[in-house]
């Protein structure tokens, strides 16, 4: 018995050694080539970039397993980032009723996905490509393409830290624990495995997998508005342009993680290992001087490598008998 | 055999193949003579698959030589053994969904003029096999995706045949073919070996097997058993050697006396595949559903089940007067109704998921509590099933896609039976699936029934409907031709039954009445 345990937590563990491996070479890297890698400015900074698009993430590992796509967030978060603003701004409303003014909007973004996606079974790359646009759209057209200063209300939220950690990373990782909990020991999370390993399975299994996908278009959506909460608090205003490209970014965290694009296969907190190595990258190149330039081509370089040792990974662990 | 010996056109001996955790093959010889069908039978697992994947080039042996016409033969892969003429017909289907009949059967060389297809070319040499294998009816030009999967396995098999060659391996070919299709096949197969083809044929069929093979290989567990003229081998002696036991084959049916009806089913109409059906299934009763494939067997149970929608129609759940309402499988699962699918991967598991988790998928909501899955108790739970339905498997987190398909099925079985239903639906429970299992499979059916549960099960396998079940009706071009109870039917009523509607149709409009 304990045998099997053992090798049951081994292969718990191998699931994200690779990815702690990989982040351990990049520090050490780091720290060797730049001098004052390894100071607690350089911390602060990845802890104070990472919690938005960690949480992005999260929603993106999700709909990722289900098979789908989400190339909405980033036009999702500036949405719902300026109907904050606004709220706060020319509104004078209180933090809290802003904060829920900014989520349904995510919520009623999301809702739309999912509905076009459910209703006309279309492909949820195309609704949320066309969702990208709309939803940038509507936020120039509520900001007047402006940027909104906001300032000391929202700033609350940045400059409260517990135990030294600033309270957005600790929401962050506290959002990738659940997450990383629902997926792996709930009903619903068992769902959306099945549902990305096969849709028509689970339908003729008497389970309807309607209201599955919507949740998790829905969820998406919303983890996305809950990031621009944090995204506008860092930034003490609400852009328009904010989030730019931020699909992009969290596909990609997300896919050297090991999430396939296929569905049926994910892992919350390898998506986070994989924000968590994009931004070591992005900082570390920074410290050592390499320009824009040359950080998006090595960045670009590590994700199609992550995906092409993953490959060789799940073969490995999947004899052909 | 009355002539001279024919000569050994292929040898290979002391094949040697593992893979990951399985040793697939252990010092097997084989050959194969010019003009000769040779069968290579075992049950699933047995490595029949293998050595002949091995001969077609698609696997490298560990060890071990062959020799083709006297040449030691070294294929580097597929495309190497196909240039020196051995080809494959692979049990799972290598069709391009997107392209044509005609597309297809001539993938690897298009009639082309300065890179322009000539269709017109292409179309009329893809008819000219098409109607060898017998697919008369069929347009050149219709897309694959368009096609059941019968039609799409004879599409395969005129592929196979469009091309020159040595040697032919047909993988499982009759697995869904009717019986009209497999004679075509065989008229083909006849042709093949005249022309002094050597043919390797692997099927789970052992009848067909003993029509068509000249001489017949057994392996179990990777190791050769026996290799005989097929003449000298009964079809008890070759179960046997493919088990290494003795099965009985007589009744599996215990008389049993059917309750009360537990199913009504109500001028079920949908599309142009289920026209007005009407039947009812008792409790304690096992009602087969024969009929020619494309006959609306499957359309009505997945109509019955949701899966496609009723134009019209009604369905009574026990003795209810009311009619239920199904509309999606949901409903019917939650009026507690099964259906196992006559595809299992495609519609039946989650390939890539742990076999637990395809058995517990049915009826989460037994081991959860708040939504939160009790990972311990489904373990237990799936260990129960594995035991209960001997499913061999190294443990319940093994991944479905690495079981054989006779397992893969038990695990199908097993989830239903978590979902603990009243009517089950199994549509061709036994396809692909080697005999051991075959067996173990109809056990299963008829415990079920003697449990008191309705069982309805739909298969091209006249035989194992008669020897299983209590009545049998019989479907023909989306109708329900007639219902037979046991000692009422006999092979020609049912197949005769089964063409009276495309009899019918043929004297255009005269109606003939079902004889119930």
């Amino acid at each position: 018995m304990t045998n099997k345990k053992m090798s049951a937590i081994g292969t718990y563990l191998t699931d994200y050694f690779g990815m702690a491996v990989a982040l351990a070479l990049l520090l050490i890297i780091f720290g060797l080539s730049a001098r004052n890698f390894f100071t607690l400015t350089t911390f602060r900074t990845i802890a104070n970039q990472v919690p938005d698009i960690t949480i992005v993430a999260v929603g993106m590992t999700f709909v990722l397993i289900i098979a789908g796509i989400d190339l909405s967030v980033g036009s999702v978060m500036a949405l719902s980032g300026a109907v904050l603003g606004i709220a706060l701004v020319e509104f004078n409303l209180p933090l809290p009723f802003a904060i829920a003014a900014c989520i349904a909007t995510g919520a009623l973004c999301g809702l739309t996905n999912a509905f076009v996606i459910i209703r006309w079974k279309l492909p949820s790359f195309i609704v949320t490509l066309g969702m990208l646009e709309i939803a940038r759209g509507a936020a120039y057209l509520v900001t007047q393409s402006r940027t909104i200063y906001i300032g000391g209300p929202i700033e609350v939220i940045t400059d409260t830290s517990v135990l030294g950690l600033s309270l957005p990373f600790i929401i962050a990782v506290l959002i990738v624990a659940a997450g990383q909990a629902v997926l792996s020991r709930t009903v619903f999370g068992r769902y959306m495995i099945a549902i990305g390993t096969n849709e028509e399975a689970v339908r003729l299994s008497g389970i309807d997998p309607r209201p599955v996908k919507l949740s998790v278009f829905v969820l998406c959506s919303l983890l996305t508005s809950f990031a621009a909460v944090i995204q506008t608090a860092r930034m003490s205003s609400a852009n328009p342009n904010t989030g730019y490209g931020l699909e992009l970014q969290a596909i990609a965290a997300v896919v050297i993680g090991g999430t396939s694009l296929m569905g049926g296969r994910g892992s919350v907190i390898s998506s986070f290992f994989g924000v968590l190595i994009i931004a070591v990258l992005g900082t570390g190149l920074a410290q050592i001087g390499a320009q824009e330039s040359t950080k998006r081509l090595i960045t670009g370089c590590v994700i199609i490598a992550a995906v092409i040792v993953d490959q060789y990974r799940s073969r490995l662990r999947k004899p052909r008998v | 055999m009355m002539d001279a010996a024919p000569e050994i056109l292929f040898n290979a001996s002391g094949i040697n193949k593992s893979f990951p955790a399985v040793q697939a093959l252990s010092e097997v010889d084989f050959d194969l003579k010019t003009g000769q069908v040779h069968a290579l039978l075992g049950e699933n697992g047995a490595g029949k698959s293998t050595l002949t994947r091995i001969i077609a080039g698609i696997e490298k042996p560990d060890s071990g030589r062959m020799s083709l016409a006297g040449h030691s033969y070294i294929p580097k892969n597929r495309t190497d053994a196909e240039s020196l003429g051995i080809r494959m017909v692979m049990q799972e289907l290598n069709l391009i969904a997107d392209l044509t009949v005609a597309e297809n059967i001539f993938i690897e060389k298009l009639p082309a003029r300065f890179g322009i297809i000539d269709y017109n070319r292409l179309n009329r040499s893809a008819k000219e096999l098409m109607d060898k294998v017998g697919l008369v009816d069929l347009d050149p030009s219709t897309p694959v995706k368009l096609l059941g999967v019968g039609q799409q396995q004879m599409v395969e098999i005129a592929a196979g045949l469009s091309r020159q060659c040595r040697i032919l391996a047909l993988d499982e070919p009759t697995a869904s073919l009717t019986d009209s299709e497999i004679e075509l096949l065989f008229a083909q197969i006849a042709k093949l070996k005249t022309a002094g083809v050597g043919i390797i044929y692997i099927s789970h069929r052992i009848e067909e097997v003993a029509r068509i093979a000249d001489r017949i290989t057994i392996l179990r567990d990777g190791r050769l058993i026996a290799t005989q003229p097929a003449n000298q081998l009964s079809i008890s002696d070759i179960i046997r050697l493919m088990i290494g036991r003795d099965l009985e084959y007589d009744r599996l049916r215990h008389p049993v006396k059917t309750g009360e009806p537990a199913l009504r089913v109500a001028g079920l109409t949908s599309g142009s595949k289920v026209k007005n059906v009407t039947f009812e299934v008792r409790r304690g009763e096992i009602l087969g559903v024969a009929g020619l494939m494309g006959s609306g067997r499957t359309e009505t149970m997945r109509t019955l089940f949701g899966a496609d929608l009723a134009d019209c129609g009604k369905i009574y759940l026990g003795a209810s007067d009311k009619p239920a309402k199904i509309r999606k499988p949901s409903d019917a699962v939650r009026n507690r109704m099964a259906f196992l699918t006559e595809n299992r991967k495609e519609q039946g598991l989650l390939l890539t998921q742990p076999v637990r988790c395809n058995i517990s998928l049915t009826k989460l909501s037994d081991i959860s509590r708040l939504g939160w899955i009790n990972i311990s108790q489904e373990k237990r739970l799936a260990v129960k099933y594995i035991d209960a339905l001997s499913i061999r498997c190294s443990s319940a987190d093994q991944t479905v896609d690495q079981l054989s398909g006779g397992n893969q099925q038990k695990v199908v079985i097993a989830k239903w039976l978590f979902s603990d239903p009243d009517i089950l639906i199994f549509d061709e429970p036994t396809r692909g699936i080697d005999v051991g299992a075959k067996f173990e499979i109809y056990r299963m059916l008829a415990e079920l029934a003697e449990k008191g549960k309705a069982v309805i099960m739909v298969s091209s396998d006249l035989k194992e409907l008669m020897s299983l079940c209590d009545r049998i009706m019989v479907m023909s071009a989306g109708r329900l031709a007639a219902t037979f109870s046991r000692n009422k039917w006999s092979e020609e009523k049912i197949m005769s039954a089964a063409f009276s509607e495309y009899v019918a149709a043929s004297k255009k409009g005269v109606n003939t009445k079902n004889d119930k």
